[in-house]
């Protein structure tokens, strides 16, 4: 089919000097679109971390260990083999099976690896994608707050408004049905959520899904599943709405690499949805993307292959250090949940009568110790910390020493 | 012994100062359950010894370390295990152990002086009863030790902030 470009309406026609306007106001060549987008508010915290020394950050929102070996040499294999090409849009047959199965045995969802599956570069793209997707401007779109950074600016870039949903910690951070009922409207069009949460280590098990399942099969909406925190699930197992009948065509899941393989660097994960939807994302990623790094591939089918022991090694570390961690920040006077997955403590601050934003400020500037603000994550956010524990357990009780002397203080 | 168990025993080999109450909280026991799990385990000579993996090239100490090869006749009654005991009652060796293929012992032995190490080899094992045979191999280089890579530094390059 042939692309219709649009005709320039530019006119051809020279213009005598007198024509040129004498002073010209300087053009802004950046779109309304990316001007839009607010600047990431923790910039100030890093630019003050880059001038101190001895900083314990538990501002990442990475693991701290190295990809197990298997899976890097993999990588490194199809580089020396000269397996450097793109993948097909879709990436590799091998890895969309894998993926199938994997996802069909772990959490009970039945994805065919043909055309509902497709290999992203990273969740991060598989969020683009699944938004551009099925938004049009002026669609609102419902994120569930607190939760990762790129959600709303996504929704902005595809045109759409994206209106917070509100998941305090009363409600352990979940969508409730009255939340959602409050704030679904005729517009809404999509519903995005994260559990294991994103900063706050919230679940929502397969009662709380089916709770809300019944309004968005009744008003229509679609879900977008980001559970890249999936394999981090703590107490009890990790539920997938689309395994879930009623919300099965209704979903978007999105899964990756990065955090149960501590694979961040490598941009790999995955997009599945019914084949309609997964068409459409097919059309932008093979336009916007292409395929995802190769060798990335190539390692991801090693890690579902042959990283089970590796991986669960790393969970159970992860869950040593929340209850560590966790017990730490209660027993310096900091209340916090004891979250249930990903590898945050999202403790409330409100006690210390400073906002989040001069906790993190403070706490870096007097103790050394990078926090990220709750308010980073929207403002049901407000009021909390996010910590990191995907640090050594000796820096994470070296961070509780100094949050706690830091607390002494104020 | 249960999963409780092994999973104490586990975070144990990877760093044996983390105390009984860090234990409990990681594991969910109280420090009691805890200290008295320890306290069977030793008991049952599962927990053998609490140590620390030392690089003595950085420490200064210019030691050498051989690998010793050891081919050995077995005693009709005993088989290997009486030859085994007289190896390792010398403080010199560090690490005893039977295998297969072309030998029989591999023996870590210790010393000051690459003279030493060859008086202890010659003088000590090779003129016990029974040793048809040994091969000495100087250490170069030590890579990894006890699952610890001592040429590179522990963790790795991570943004201070993401998200
Ligand atoms: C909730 C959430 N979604 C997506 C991502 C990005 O993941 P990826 O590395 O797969 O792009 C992150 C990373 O921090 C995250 O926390």
């Amino acid at each position: 089919m042939a692309v219709n470009y649009r005709e320039a309406k530019g006119s051809n026609v020279s213009r005598t000097a007198s024509e040129i306007p004498e002073e010209k106001v300087p053009r802004s060549y950046i779109s309304q679109r990316a001007e839009g987008i607010p600047p990431s508010g923790i910039r100030k915290f890093f630019d003050l971390l880059l001038t101190m020394d001895d900083v314990i950050s538990l501002g990442v929102g990475e693991p701290d260990f190295n990809t197990p070996w298997n899976i890097a040499v993999a990588g490194i294999d199809s580089i020396e083999k000269g397996i450097t090409s793109y993948t097909s849009n879709k990436g590799l047959q091998e890895l969309r099976d894998l993926v199938s199965s994997y996802l069909s045995q772990h959490y009970n969802t039945d994805y065919d690896p043909d055309d509902e599956i497709i290999i992203t570069t990273g969740v991060s793209e598989g969020l683009d994608l699944a938004v551009r997707a099925v938004v049009d401007p002026g669609d609102e779109v419902l994120v569930a707050d607190p939760c990762y950074v790129s959600y709303a600016p996504c929704v902005m870039l595809a045109g759409g408004i994206p209106v917070a949903l509100p998941c305090p910690a009363e409600d352990e951070f979940r969508v409730t049905p009255d939340a959602l009922l409050e704030k679904v409207t005729k517009k809404t069009k999509l519903l995005m959520i994260n559990y294991p949460n994103n900063p706050s280590g919230g679940v929502m098990g397969r009662d709380d899904l089916k709770a809300i399942s019944d309004i968005i099969v009744d008003h229509d909406l679609l879900l977008l599943s980001d559970e890249i925190y999936s394999e981090l699930t703590y107490e009890g197992r990790h539920v997938s709405p689309a395994s879930i009948e009623t919300l099965r065509e209704k979903t978007i899941t999105l899964n990756g690499f990065s955090k149960a393989y501590s694979m961040t660097g490598w941009r790999v994960g995955y997009l599945c949805a019914p084949s309609e939807i997964a068409g459409a994302a097919l059309k932008i990623h093979q336009y916007a993307m292409l395929s995802s790094p190769t060798m990335a591939q190539y390692a991801a089918i090693e890690a579902l292959r042959g990283a089970e022991d590796a991986k669960d090694r790393m969970v159970a570390e992860f869950r040593m250090r929340r209850n560590l961690f966790v017990a730490g920040l209660n027993r310096i006077g900091l209340p916090c949940h004891l979250p249930k997955g990903a590898f945050y403590a999202f403790p409330s601050i409100e006690g210390t009568g400073l906002t989040d934003e001069e906790f993190a400020e403070r706490l870096l500037i007097e103790q050394q110790v990078a926090v990220v603000p709750g308010r980073a994550f929207g403002s049901s956010g407000i009021g909390h910390v996010r910590c990191a524990y995907a640090a050594s357990r000796m820096d994470l009780e070296e961070a509780i020493r100094r949050i706690g002397i830091f607390i002494d203080s104020i | 012994m249960d999963e409780k168990d092994r999973e104490i025993l586990r975070v144990l080999e990877s760093d044996s100062r983390v105390g009984a109450e860090d234990l409990g909280t990681m594991l969910s026991l109280s420090p009691s359950e805890v200290q008295a799990r320890i306290g069977t385990l030793e008991k049952a000579g599962v927990l053998r010894k609490y140590t620390a993996i030392i690089d003595w090239k950085k420490a200064g100490e210019d030691g050498v370390v051989a690998l010793v090869e050891l081919k050995v006749s077995p005693e009709r009654e005993f088989g290997y295990d009486r030859i085994a005991d007289r190896i390792a009652r010398f403080p010199e060796v560090k690490s005893l152990r039977l295998v297969t293929g072309t030998y029989d012992f591999q023996v870590i032995v210790t010393g000051r002086t690459m003279q030493e190490i060859a008086e202890f080899v010659s003088g000590q094992i090779a003129s016990l009863e029974n040793i048809k045979e040994t091969v000495t191999h100087i250490v170069m280089k030590t890579y990894k030790e006890h699952g610890c890579e001592l040429q590179r530094s522990e963790g790795l390059e991570r943004l201070p902030y993401s998200f």
